[in-house]
């Protein structure tokens, strides 16, 4: 049997700066993991990751990753997407000081 | 050293001016990234987890002392201020934007690097003794090859689109620090009969499938290098397995296809390449090649102030006693200078000691500064005289920590902070491995033992051939790391061997701890080495202390 489709978000990174991006509702690109569009249905999120695929000017390697609701919006369930919200753990450099 | 021709600077202006105009169309639109990437990987630009990554080649480890101060412009300039030294003596840049890496690489290109084969199915950056042309052990300095075996190797027409990458070592010296073993090809320079030749392995490497390479051949002579190489490459390059990623590197074939008929298949080979070298351009230009690195003209002086210093200054003694080795040339010494200040990143130097190392080379070390596989900097032609004030200026620049082929000396991919491949982190590992043993003062104390941690299953870290390895694996989400020991990078070259089930991130500093307390509790003497004491003991000792509850169990 399939496994049930849990919840995701849209992730990519930018083409210019490299850095993680997440796509919203809005069809926007954001820094934000809590800015997301959380999306619960998984043919919509085929066709979210089309739209996604399509903007080859602007990011590179979407995919879909796990999420959760959380307080002020979307989170991440899995370490490496929580390490892609915030930058490297050695030093305070990456995302973590400049968001 | 080796300075360019007007060939190879046309060569390398003209490919950057490409590689410029190929980042254009991609930032304009008219590339997609699957038309890209193969373009970009070949230049060594990666796209990690929070950024692009530049990798630029160090031939053979070695630099002068305005490269490093290029490196040192490049990290201020484009990057954050540092960059990391890897495990394959290349230096890796973690936060470029795309823009600007055509920049890069032409300001490279002014102190002659370049990233070209870092990355790709191709011949990578060639590895070496990053003591060559100084070290008391050897029988010839393996750069002149390893210079002639780049030339050969890039843009090599036949060679850009292998089944896989491939990895070259050399070492000239029978101590091996070269991980020979551990590479596609390993070349050992030997001599017989007065003459010179090279023992070749095949089929090297760690990744998913661990192996020690295996004797292709006992003696090559030195006029037969080049195409017997081609040969071996040409071969895999053609019956190599291309449905597999996983089975793709040579060491598969070595396997699958056997020693014995791989080295027939070789001479065949081999008997057809060698009259296209027939003129013998190949050997005058390795002759060429060896005029660029002639020994500097060693001086003779008086050591007095270094005796004088190393029985009087305690801190300069210890780091004396670790970080210097010893050099052909009377008076002289190689200076290892740590990057693995206990708590830091292995690997990073900021732009400022960048600055540093490149001043002190060029005062006191004939400019010349290799970069090590295990991650550190080297001054190899020192003046013993010059070392009090060397070590005075490296403290100065938090560059003087006394540790190396000790415990917190450790072997660090970048793991899952920077890698897109990443399984979990290896550097808060290392840091807190190294903190750890600092504060509980043993590290001299235990004496010589390489730790070497990866961050996923490619084994960039060396962690098969630590005598404690660390693998950092996803385990359900969770971060795990499993443990190896026994491992050895040397000539005598061993794969480690599982402890067992893995430990949790907050667990594994303590498993460590664990072992090498029961290290200490079962050696016959403190001169008897870890990797020693295993040897002599194996594995259940150590199991038996990081695994009690099993034990009780089976009892």
């Amino acid at each position: 049997m399939p496994r049930d489709f849990t919840p995701k978000v849209i992730t990519a990174n930018h083409l210019l700066e490299g850095d993680v991006v997440y796509l919203t509702a809005d069809d926007r690109w954001t820094r934000y993991h809590a800015e997301a569009e959380l999306i619960t249905d998984e043919a919509h999120a085929a066709i979210r990751l089309l739209d996604a695929e399509r903007q080859v000017d602007t990011i590179v390697g979407a995919y879909l990753a796990d999420a959760k609701d959380g307080l002020t919006g979307p989170e991440p369930t899995h370490f490496r997407e929580v390490f892609r919200t915030r930058g490297p753990s050695n030093y305070a450099h990456g995302k973590q000081v400049e968001l | 050293m080796y300075r360019y021709s007007e060939f190879d600077r046309d060569f390398l202006a003209e490919r950057n001016r490409q590689f410029r105009a190929q980042v254009e169309r991609r930032i304009a639109g008219s590339l997609t990234e699957d038309e890209f990437k193969p373009l970009r990987l070949m230049n060594g630009l990666y796209l990690q987890l929070h950024a692009y990554m530049l990798r630029v080649a160090i031939p053979y480890g070695t630099l002068n002392g305005a490269q490093m101060r290029q490196l040192a412009y490049l990290a201020e300039t484009w990057d954050k201020g540092y960059g990391h030294f890897t495990t394959r003596q290349n230096i890796q840049y973690n936060w470029p934007r795309l823009r600007d890496v055509p920049d890069m690489l032409d300001a490279l290109a002014e102190v002659e690097l370049h990233a070209i084969q870092t990355s790709g199915n191709t011949i990578r950056n060639v590895t070496a003794d990053h003591f060559a042309g100084a070290s008391a052990d050897e029988v010839a300095d393996p750069r002149p090859v390893a210079e002639l075996l780049r030339q050969w190797s890039t843009d090599h027409p036949e060679f850009q689109f292998m089944p896989r990458k491939f990895k070259i070592a050399i070492t000239g010296a029978p101590n091996d620090r070269a991980v020979t073993a551990a590479h596609d090809i390993g070349l050992r320079i030997v001599e017989r009969d007065g003459a010179i030749g090279y023992q070749v392995l095949v089929g090297g490497g760690l990744g998913r499938t661990p192996m020690i390479g295996k004797v292709l051949a006992e003696f090559i002579p030195a006029d037969d290098l080049l195409p017997y190489l081609e040969a071996t490459v040409a071969l895999w390059n053609v019956i190599g397995r291309r449905d597999n990623k996983y089975k793709a590197r040579i060491k598969i074939l070595v396997h699958e296809f056997g020693l014995e008929n791989l080295k027939a298949e070789v001479e065949k080979e081999f008997a057809l390449r060698k009259p296209l070298y027939a003129g013998g351009k190949d050997v005058a230009l390795l002759d060429e090649i060896k005029t660029h690195f002639a020994a500097p003209e060693f001086e003779t002086a008086p050591t007095d102030a270094y005796d004088v210093f190393y029985a009087t200054d305690p801190v300069f003694r210890s780091w004396a006693d670790t970080n210097l080795s010893e050099h052909r040339a009377e008076g002289y010494a190689i200076v290892t200078i740590s990057l693995k200040k206990q708590g830091d990143t292995p690997g990073d130097a900021t732009a400022d000691q960048m600055r540093v190392m490149a001043d002190l080379a060029e005062r006191y070390g004939h400019d010349e500064l290799r970069i090590s596989h295990e991650q550190n900097v080297i001054l190899p032609h020192v003046h013993k005289r010059h070392l009090p004030q060397i070590h005075a200026e490296l403290r100065a620049a938090g560059l003087a920590t006394a540790n190396i082929g000790l415990i917190s000396d450790i072997i660090a991919c970048p793991g899952m902070d920077y890698c897109a491949l990443a399984t979990a982190r290896s550097i808060p590992v290392a840091q807190e491995i190294a903190t750890r043993f600092e504060e509980l003062k043993l590290e001299h104390e235990v004496g010589p033992l390489k730790i070497k941690i990866s961050g996923c299953i490619n084994a960039c870290g060396h962690h098969h051939v630590g005598h404690i390895g660390i693998l950092g694996l996803d385990r359900a989400g969770v971060e795990n790391y499993q443990i190896t020991l026994g491992g050895d990078g040397t000539e005598d070259a061993v794969i480690g061997t599982r402890t067992g089930p893995g430990f949790a991130y907050d667990e594994i500093v303590g498993a460590i701890e664990t072992i090498v307390r029961t290290y200490l509790g079962l050696r016959e003497s403190a001169e008897e080495t870890f990797l020693q004491a295993y040897r002599r003991v194996g594995i259940d000792p150590f199991k038996a202390a990081l695994y009690p509850e099993t034990k009780t169990r089976a009892a």
